[in-house]
């Protein structure tokens, strides 16, 4: 085996994996203070991609577009805390989740309906094919940013919830709902900032994503992605979701390259997912999960 | 008043346990099949019968597969579409490579292999519960349809990429029109449908309900969990997997893994929770909503606008009202159609005199 190259393939899976986990992020922020397994995530890194880059183009400078696009996601949340998740507070998790499906028809829908359908290209000023060389490995500069955005995210969201006292009030939501709410914190309000945490996070994913891929429909389709590097990592750790991400895109690029061709290629678009059943098998919370503990 | 049960005594646990307990609904149920058996072939024409009534029985079908399994035994699935694509493909290789099998019998061999594949990707939910489950199943999904799509030989190396399902014919008929395929399909969905109903008064299926509530409780009053589980794999899988080479050999008349991918999936998952978890009416109620609710949408759309605006936004307009359908179903009634059924029966007991 070329240990340079086997390294490259490692390296550009990490990375990979690194995009995974942002979106990843979002659904781990929504799961852990409120329940909710958010299956409309990936719908909110479209719209938010989508909207940035529209306002872009309509000659907004970035950093307003970025403001801009902050504040409609935030209007979202408090929509969708206000329609959505209120009236189905106490309702099975299967319905809440039933319930964001809809939710990401209804936003996919209104992505496309508001701005358009069409491939945007994002430029962050970022030169997407350069690379630097690592003994005789080559290494995508970009992919590199976006691991150094990716790990920014999670710093600067791992210190608001540490010290922060919006960060305790939402740590005691996740911990427990009553118990949160008996000491005066008020859930609702906790609802919005996830969410609007959520949207944060969708947009810098979906900024990430879109400049690499360009903005499109697709972009909603990386949710599915997502879903067995929160598997891995466990529903309720940010650290898990890292953890998670770098497993599953380092797994997912090493078994295309070395066991792909044995098979017919193309095993990308499961490994994951049986990879996640493997882990599942060993811990059923994943690997940084909270124990379940079930009682009769 | 019209609906009244009063007076009708059981006096032998047969009768206590029967299929339908009260007279009136084994009227309506005889009135119903009636209609469907006999009216709908007089009055409806072609285009009902071929593009809106058997997808919508085929799709019911589905659903009452996945039914069984989320609805009864209480385990998530997000796999159905690649258990519907197995029993097609079963169906179909089985067919291509003995020519003289009787495609009814090819149905069953799907349902058989789509209840096996069913079983081993069950294995997992001995030891994961909920979401967790979910993604299990999604592995099984994108599985299956990743193998029908790179191993030719399930498609019997077909290099058109477009593979004809073959002809059914049976006792000398041609099951060639919309109106023989209607009959044809209406006859397995109505046999599936009363042995879901009969299992699921049975000890199985009182075992899945008690699976479904809550397994410790259940596996602590002696209910062997394993046995139950897979139970509820296979014979959800087996019901999906014959529903599949129905979708394929009636429906679309073509073999095609595109045919089954995760949207798929989620349509069906939709139909079962919008109809009601844990009902037989309701997969039949959940199918017809999911399946009339975008042809409505179409049309009204196209009045509306009047051709003014283009298609594609129309089509992104309709996901958005779908959505807002789907999300303002589960906050009024949780439960699902079956659940408004219910209330209206409720309703016709006390009529005209409500207390």
């Amino acid at each position: 085996m070329d240990f340079w190259f086997f390294l490259e393939v490692l390296i550009g899976g990490l990375l990979s994996g690194v995009m995974y986990s942002l979106v990843a992020l979002g659904f781990v922020l929504i799961f852990k203070a409120s329940g909710v397994f958010n299956f409309a995530q990936g719908a909110m890194v479209l719209f938010a991609a989508l909207t940035f880059v529209r306002l872009v183009e309509y000659g907004v400078p970035m950093i307003g577009a970025a403001v801009l696009t902050m504040i409609v996601m935030v209007i979202l949340a408090i929509v969708v805390e206000r329609l959505v998740l209120r009236p189905l507070v106490n309702q099975d998790l299967i319905i809440l989740f039933m319930a964001t499906i809809g939710l990401n028809y209804f936003i996919e829908g209104m992505a496309q309906t508001v701005w358009d359908s069409n491939v945007h290209v994002l430029d962050l000023g970022i030169d997407e094919y350069a690379a630097f060389e690592v003994g005789q490995a080559f290494i995508n500069k970009f992919d590199v940013m976006a691991a150094g955005v990716a790990g920014a995210l999670v710093l600067v969201l791992s210190l608001f919830f540490h010290y922060t006292a919006i960060g305790r009030a939402l740590r005691a939501v996740a911990d427990d709902h009553q118990g949160a709410l008996s000491v005066g914190i008020p859930l609702r309000h906790i609802w919005i900032y996830v969410w609007s945490t959520a949207g944060l996070v969708a947009l810098v994913a979906g900024l990430v994503w879109g400049s690499k891929l360009g903005v499109q429909f697709a972009l909603s389709t990386v949710a599915l992605k997502a879903i067995p590097v929160l598997i891995i990592g466990g529903f309720t750790s940010i650290p898990g979701a890292i953890i998670g991400g770098l497993i599953v895109g380092s797994g997912e690029k090493l078994a295309e390259v070395y066991l792909g061709p044995f098979v017919g290629g193309a095993i990308e678009n499961w490994f994951p997912y049986m990879l996640a059943m493997v882990v599942l098998m060993i811990r059923p919370q994943g690997i940084f999960g909270e124990k379940i503990i079930e009682r009769v | 008043m019209i609906y009244r049960e009063a007076g009708q005594f059981k006096t032998s646990y047969n009768s206590d346990q029967a299929i339908l307990p009260i007279f009136q609904d084994r009227v309506a149920m005889v009135l119903m099949l009636l209609f469907a058996f006999v009216v709908i072939p007089i009055v409806a024409n072609d285009y009902w019968l071929g593009s809106i009534l058997v997808p919508f029985l085929v799709l019911s079908l589905a659903a009452l597969g996945l039914n069984v399994l989320t609805g009864y035994a209480g385990q998530i699935s997000l796999g159905t579409a690649g258990f519907m694509a197995v029993g097609a493909f079963a169906a179909f290789n089985l067919q291509i490579r003995i020519p003289e099998v009787p495609f009814l019998l090819a149905f069953v061999w799907g349902g058989l292999w789509a209840a096996l594949v069913g079983i081993i990707f069950g294995l997992p939910s001995l030891r994961i519960k909920g979401f967790y489950l979910a993604v299990a199943t999604l592995a099984a999904q994108f599985f299956i349809e990743w193998l029908f799509t790179h191993f030719d030989w399930f498609t019997n190396y077909s290099t058109s990429g477009v593979i004809t399902a073959p002809p059914m014919k049976m006792l000398g008929i041609a099951f060639n029109n919309p109106l023989n395929k209607y009959l044809l399909v209406l006859s397995i969905v109505v046999l599936l449908a009363f042995a879901v109903r009969n299992l699921v008064r049975s000890e199985v299926g009182r075992a899945w309900m008690a699976v479904r509530d809550m397994d410790i409780a259940a596996a602590a009053i002696g209910i062997n969990l394993m046995k139950t589980k897979l139970i509820a794999f296979g014979v959800s899988s087996f019901i999906c997997g014959v529903a599949g080479a129905l979708w394929a050999y009636v429906v679309l008349g073509t073999v095609e893994p595109q045919a089954f991918d995760i949207s798929r999936s989620f349509e069906i998952l939709f139909m079962v929770v919008i109809g009601g978890l844990g009902s037989v009416a309701g997969a039949f109620l959940g199918a017809a909503f999911i399946v009339l609710l975008p042809i409505l949408l179409n049309n009204l759309g196209s009045l509306f606008t009047g051709g003014q605006v283009s298609t594609g936004t129309i089509s992104h307009i309709e996901y958005m009202v779908f959505g807002t359908f789907i999300i303002f179903f589960l906050i009024v009634e949780p439960n699902g159609l079956a659940r408004l059924w219910q209330i209206g029966k409720e309703k016709l007991r006390l009529w005209p005199f409500p207390y």
